[in-house]
């Protein structure tokens, strides 16, 4: 518990209206979207507007000694906003200002505030488009989704957040600011600070003004569904596009169950009798080159014996991409917890991956859906339990390690997109081996010593 | 009869009657916070207490016993929705917020009682005569505080008042509509008959239509005669309870609930038709609901339910209403009241009777259906946060270059008049069914001009 006399100095910094202290409030930022997690409540939840009050509120963090859990819209799936050891929730929900957008330069300017989509919303004027793209794109704020290096449908073809900042300002743990990066394509001046802080889950700095890359909106784009009776078809499917020379925008699948719970919740007109479907779409600037990759695609398609169909219209191609999106709601709605993983494998292991997720959920006896970006190797196994069922709830705990097993096994990583959080804080020294957490805590303590910034994520602190 | 009044009968209590019941509710929940891409309370404070998410972990955290219900702060923070049901339009798993909301309101007023103030109002509300009478005193003496604008037929404050009222919004610059000097259902005969009538309807009218918006009435009046329908405006209906529902008094409006039932059932009308989101709402979904276990009362919330249409529904979708030929020249936009498309489902029958008027050009606005920010007394409670909420949808409103707003719900008209009158261009507001009844006038006259 902190006294009142710090609550008094964060409101003399920002203002009262700033400052939420009351309980209700508190119990609001015990949570992110993250489920099968502890809650917690922080001791004061703070929101600045300006750099300079984030400074201010970090050295008086620090001489106090209180730890600080920057936010954006708490929408991750890591656990990594939940201020486990108390102390104060920096959200960043009243900085959230478009500083500038530069259509010659290709850039715009943010602060961490800004949701993903009102930035795309402000550059589409110019015919640019800002590429990361989440599924929480209408909600999730360009802050957070650095902090967590967010993925999303198109990162196949156009990455993800990491290839798109290009320069920022953060705030550090004792208190400076420090600016690096900029609108230059190029830029080899010092370490290449971006791509430390990018993914850094809040633990090494606070990101408080944010330089991207925009890109020109692709003009042209083929959406086609591919159902195969065979999910070894579909794999080879999504080898033999890239191996046809054709990087789609978006290549993703759903497995047997995650289909027929979708079906089942929108009576879309998905088939049932498959045990795999591909959602592909190929996009570009010329007319010409977007119809011969959809024709490549379709012949990849017809050799492993799939059968397809295209978009012939854009409410089709929104009908093909809501039988998509609707693919985690659906699965939620059969029971109260849902359990959502996002090991990934190099390309050319998705069916591996796929069936191994198969055999754990048998083994198990657990409802399991998988389906995700398979272009990229992202799969999303996603459990369907009961968080009060504890019984249950121990297969899931096991189930979940022999994922994340096989998929290092497969020569993949513990997360694509998600992050490390504390859901996979445990699991870190089986992928990067003891030298990695050391690096880790040495990169860690260099910036942050005492383990003020989200303590509990992604770098497990010494003792343990 | 046997069941004392505003009492619960008997059977399985509803979530209106115990807590228990939202767990279920409460679980479905992921905490994704797709909801505050929508709500338009959290889109103003930007703190999670303002969106369904944080509410339902407050919600949690009552049922657990870690908050206690009657914490003022707790209050205070359940009553900070409009109820608008925005961010169930983008829950995933479609929780029923709403219902989440309402029981714990209900909570609330079983364990504290209502604010004696709020008491004393509702308990105005049960007796229509003193209701009725009361309003009518308001409108002869609304001069004395209020100064008239005819170029808007609206009411702002006069000064010594605006001066008090201004921390409630009652500034100078707010407009009210006038109280009307005679309401609309002591203006017109209880049965509006028509030669050959093809069927019979009843017309709910609400309270806002009958004190504030009687024009409105008889413009449902003149669409029912230019449509061969036999109309009954029943004189003991009451109001439909909701503006008391939302405050957690779940006895009242189980009362005008079933008052309500009565007075149509005696009307003999085959339809029951509204010209308000909320009111129709009341009668598809809510009555049906918190009568439930009512072994008389249930089956007749049930029946009304399924008879229920709002007039749009029912022109175009019950009876083949006849294309107006009448030209009222208007560029025109339509705002979704929340309750009546996210309540009663009726969002494209307005827009296909407004562009089947001759003359009107039809714009869109961006966001057509997010909330104006009234969510009927939450605009008295928290003026601040619905004048924010308010001028996001102007600004909308202002891209359209309309000239006319119009909208399905006399709350929504309020609100946009006040609030287009703050941020707007001299927009002209008006309920989609007077343009319409404008249409079948000028078959008669060739009148041309403004819409009254």
């Amino acid at each position: 518990m902190i006294d009142k006399t710090i609550i008094k100095e964060l409101e003399k910094i920002v203002g009262q209206k700033n400052v939420l202290s009351r309980k209700v409030d508190l119990v609001t930022y015990s949570y992110d979207a993250t489920s099968d997690m502890p809650k917690q409540a922080p001791d004061v939840v703070v929101l600045p507007t300006s750099t300079e009050e984030v400074r201010r509120i970090v050295n008086l963090a620090q001489e106090k000694g209180l730890a600080i859990y920057p936010r954006g819209a708490g929408t991750n799936l890591s656990g990594g906003t939940i201020p486990l050891k108390k102390g104060i929730v920096l959200s960043f929900q009243r900085m959230s200002t478009i500083i500038e957008v530069d259509p010659d330069n290709l850039t715009a300017t943010v602060q961490p505030g800004v949701v993903i989509q009102d930035l795309n919303n402000a550059v589409a004027p110019f015919g640019l488009i800002y590429p990361p793209d989440p599924g929480t794109v209408a909600t999730a704020t360009m802050g957070g989704s650095v902090a967590e290096n967010s993925g999303g449908l198109r990162g196949l073809k156009y990455g993800v957040t990491k290839h798109y900042v290009m320069g920022m300002e953060v705030v550090l743990a004792n208190g400076d600011k420090v600016r690096f990066g900029g609108k230059t394509v190029k830029n080899v001046t010092a370490y290449d600070f971006a791509n430390l802080f990018v993914g850094s889950e809040g633990t090494l700095g606070i990101v408080t003004e944010i330089t991207v890359k925009l890109i020109p909106s692709p003009k042209y784009r083929r959406s086609m569904m591919c159902l195969f009776k065979k999910l070894e078809d579909a794999g080879h499917t999504v080898t033999g596009i890239i191996k046809s020379q054709v990087i789609p925008a978006t290549l993703e699948i759903m497995d047997k169950m995650t289909i027929e719970t979708v079906e089942n919740y929108t009576r879309i007109g998905l088939p049932t009798d498959v045990e795999a479907l591909l959602l592909v779409e190929v996009d570009g600037m010329a007319e010409e080159v977007v119809e011969r990759e959809a024709q490549a695609v379709a012949n990849v398609v017809k050799e492993n014996g799939g059968e397809l169909k295209l978009a012939g219209s854009d409410a089709e191609r929104d009908q093909l991409w809501a039988a998509r999106r609707a693919a985690l709601p659906a699965l939620a709605q059969l029971n109260p917890t849902v359990v959502l993983e996002d090991a990934t494998v190099p390309r050319t292991r998705v069916t591996d991956m796929l069936l191994a997720c198969q055999k754990i959920a048998n083994k198990y006896g657990l409802k399991m859906g998988v389906f995700g970006h398979a272009g990229d190797g992202n799969l999303h196994p996603t459990i369907l339990t009961d968080a009060n069922n504890k019984e249950e709830m121990e297969r899931v705990h096991k189930a979940v390690d022999e994922i994340f097993a096989t998929a290092l096994s497969f020569g993949g990583t513990l997360s694509g997109e998600h992050g490390i959080g504390m859901a996979k804080m445990r699991y870190l020294g089986d992928e990067i081996g003891e030298s990695g957490l050391r690096m880790m805590r040495s990169v860690k303590e260099a910036l942050d010593p005492h383990y003020l910034l989200n303590p509990g994520k992604m770098v497990p602190a010494k003792e343990t | 009869m046997t069941i004392a009044r505003g009492e619960k009968s008997r059977g399985t209590a509803t979530l209106y009657d115990e807590l228990e019941p939202v767990r279920e509710e409460l679980k479905k929940c992921m905490k994704c916070g797709n909801c505050m891409a929508v709500c338009p309370v959290y889109l103003t404070d930007k703190a999670e207490a303002g969106v369904a998410r944080g509410k339902i972990a407050v919600a949690e955290a009552v049922l657990s016993g870690e908050l206690d219900i009657d914490d003022p702060e707790v209050i205070s923070m359940l009553f900070n929705c409009l109820l608008c049901k925005s961010c169930m339009q983008n829950c995933p798993t479609k929780v029923n917020f709403d219902r989440i909301m309402l029981a714990l309101r209900a909570a609330i007023v079983r364990k504290k009682g209502l604010h004696p103030l709020k008491n004393m109002i509702f308990s105005l509300l049960k007796q229509p005569k003193l209701f009725d009478a009361g309003m009518k005193v308001g409108a002869a003496l609304q001069g004395l505080a209020f100064r008239d604008d005819p170029s808007k037929k609206a009411i702002s404050p006069r000064s010594p008042f605006a001066f008090v009222g201004k921390s409630y919004g009652f500034d100078l610059h707010r407009s009210l509509p006038e109280l009307a000097p005679t309401p609309f259902r002591d203006s017109v005969s209880e049965v509006v008959k028509v030669k050959n009538a093809k069927t019979k309807a009843a017309f709910f009218t609400g309270c806002s239509v009958n004190y504030f918006y009687p024009q409105v009435g008889e413009d449902v009046v003149e669409v029912f005669k230019e449509n061969k329908v036999q109309i009954s405006i029943p004189k003991d209906q009451q109001c439909c309870g909701i503006a008391v529902f939302v405050h957690g008094d779940v006895k009242t409006v189980r009362e005008l609930a079933r008052k309500n039932l009565d007075a149509m059932e005696k009307s003999g009308a085959e339809y029951l038709v509204t010209a308000c989101g909320s009111c129709g709402g009341a009668w598809q979904h809510e009555y049906k609901e918190l009568l439930g276990d009512d072994p008389i009362y249930g089956p007749k919330a049930a029946y009304w339910s399924s008879r229920t249409y709002d007039i749009s529904t029912f022109l175009t979708k019950v009876i083949d209403y006849r294309l107006p030929t009448g030209k009222v020249e208007a560029v025109v936009t339509y705002h979704d009241s929340c309750h009546l498309k996210k309540t009663m489902k009726v969002s494209q029958e307005p827009r296909q009777i407004l562009m089947s008027i001759p003359g009107v050009t039809f714009k869109e606005m961006a966001k057509p259906d997010a909330c104006c920010g009234s969510g009927g007394s939450y605009l008295l409670t928290h003026y601040d946060t619905s004048k924010e909420i308010a001028k996001r949808k102007v600004a909308d409103i202002n891209q359209t270059q309309a000239d006319y707003v119009t909208t399905g719900c006399p709350a929504c008209m309020m609100q946009l008049l006040d609030h287009v009158g703050r941020f707007g261009r001299g927009q002209k507001i008006a309920h989609y069914i007077s343009l319409l009844a404008e249409s079948y006038r000028r078959e008669r006259t060739g009148g041309t001009g403004y819409v009254r």
